[in-house]
């Protein structure tokens, strides 16, 4: 059937392409199948008042990023230099850069500041 | 001859020409699969947990309110609650108990946070899976079940043993794997902070479009709070993960690098042996459009086959192999870490995102060399 090798190429591409078309079908068919978990996981943020994912229990910062400050890291000395693995991982949550204490810092939109 | 029986014939001599190479071509196949698969890993793992960050915390507090102190968080007083309830807008206040707790035993970092509702059943506790699964009751390795009961040394010294009343869901182990709910009498005994003091505040408003007002008020009746609204820690988790900061852009970095080095090698130059095909192809008779044909094949056939592979072996990597290889990396020096699966999100972005990135620069790069040695007489090539 696949005589010459051009044949076998676009076999490949086609069963490449069936493959991604595959990946997507899995992605659609697990998100459906997790909804009831995501909901779930929802209920306890909910319930629970929870603030961040548990992804680095190592450091406080880590564990809860966003509610972190921005000193932390460095808690041990003035001039000491973030030793936990996880804080190499992450950026520095944004709100943490915003100028603390004044409404403009709040209000992204840009009418509401007139 | 038809167009298409004229490509089809130089990609059959193409496809012979790459299996004359063999060694040198699959070599070239693997490393390249590889740069993909790193790069599709990094880029499905990242998305996908920002998806799920965005679709679970969509439920957090709308405003945290914390006290800060010399640039640290610090306890804040609940009288600042009976001020905060005063403004206008303002729904409900409450205090929220939570804190960490090293266990030496185990060596993992546990969070310990009040519930409500185990307020009238003090000495009981509901934990995370994470939790159960370490040893805390010195008994080997066996999981914690319900009525275990769990030993913590108080602030002041003295020993609180806790009864496990039960566990947490296990779906939810993303949020809770390290949790332990307590009562508040046993939170306050195990770190000795007042009845008067409680570590934030949550907040719910009458109306989301006010919450930028109300933390603007809130801050200037209490200089020292700091309020963080929900938003901002929805835009955490976009912001942690993304592409431009810590390991993920060193592995992009090394990545680029080593498709750099790869393209490099190709566009400086052919081989002794693949100039002399490109002069006894011309001597033959061939145009030199038609060797940039073969080329662009050649190109085409080792990228596409490195990106289906890579791609597919990275799906599998982060979505049924529970980003195995990326485990080293995140549990750093954690004790505790949550074994979950991530919910696949990919995008036809994505995809095409990292196919212009990778393919379409590869073909050009390999076109490039071969123009040059197509364009010189025949003889002098093949006499090199």
């Amino acid at each position: 059937m696949l005589q010459r090798k051009s044949d076998l190429f676009f076999s490949a591409l086609v069963a490449g392409a069936l493959l991604i078309c595959l990946m997507f079908m899995d992605a659609a068919i697990s998100q459906r199948l997790d909804r009831e978990f995501v909901q779930e996981r929802r209920e306890v943020v909910r319930v629970l008042t929870l603030t961040d994912l548990c992804l680095f229990t190592e450091a406080r910062y880590t564990r809860h990023p966003s509610m972190a400050d921005l000193h932390t890291p460095f808690q041990d000395h003035p001039l000491s230099f973030d030793h936990f693995p996880s804080g190499a991982i992450m950026a520095v949550p944004p709100h943490l850069k915003r100028k603390a204490g004044t409404l403009q810092g709040w209000i992204s939109d840009p009418r509401e500041r007139q | 001859m038809g167009a298409i029986e004229k490509q089809r014939n130089i990609l059959d001599f193409t496809l012979s020409s790459l299996g004359r190479r063999k060694g040198k071509n699959i070599a070239l196949v693997v490393v390249y699969t590889f740069v993909i698969f790193l790069l599709a890993s990094v880029l499905f793992f990242t998305h996908s947990l920002k998806k799920e960050a965005s679709l679970i915390l969509q439920d957090a507090p709308e405003m945290t309110v914390q006290r800060l102190l010399a640039g640290r968080q610090d306890l804040i007083p609940t009288h600042y609650i009976d001020t905060i309830r005063q403004i206008r807008g303002v729904q409900s206040v409450a205090p929220r108990l939570w804190g960490y707790y090293y266990d030496a035993m185990s060596g993992a970092n546990y969070t310990l946070m009040v519930n409500a509702e185990l307020n009238d059943r003090a000495g009981e506790i509901i934990i995370g899976n994470g939790v159960s699964m370490r040893s805390m009751s010195g008994i080997g390795n066996q999981a914690l079940r319900k009525n275990d009961i769990i030993p913590f040394k108080t602030y002041d010294g003295s020993v609180l043993t806790l009864k496990v009343r039960g566990l947490l869901p296990f779906a939810s182990e993303l949020v809770t794997a390290d949790l332990i709910l307590v009562s508040e009498a046993d939170f306050r005994t195990l770190f000795s902070i007042a009845n008067d003091q409680a570590t934030d505040l949550v907040l719910n408003v009458r109306n989301a479009k006010e919450l930028s007002t109300i933390a603007a008020k809130i801050t200037q009746i209490h200089p020292d709070t700091r309020p963080i609204l929900r938003e901002e820690i929805l835009r955490t988790y976009d912001a942690v993960f993304d592409w431009r900061g810590g390991v993920i852009f060193m592995v992009l970095s090394g990545v680029f690098f080593a498709f750099i080095i790869l393209a490099w090698d190709k566009a400086t130059g052919l081989s002794a042996e693949e100039k002399r095909e490109i002069g006894i192809l011309k001597a033959i008779g061939w145009e030199t459009s038609d060797i940039l044909l073969m080329k662009f094949w050649e190109g085409s056939a080792v990228s596409i086959a490195a990106f289906f592979m890579g791609i597919f072996l990275a799906y599998l990597h982060i979505f049924l192999a529970s980003s195995i290889l990326f485990e080293p990396v995140l549990k750093g020096w954690s004790v505790l870490y949550p074994s979950f699966r991530l919910t696949p999100y990919i995008s036809v972005y994505q995809i095409a995102t990292l196919f212009f990135l990778t393919v379409i620069p590869y073909t050009v790069v390999t076109i490039v060399p071969s123009w040059r040695s197509a364009t010189i007489d025949p003889d002098s090539v093949m006499r090199m």
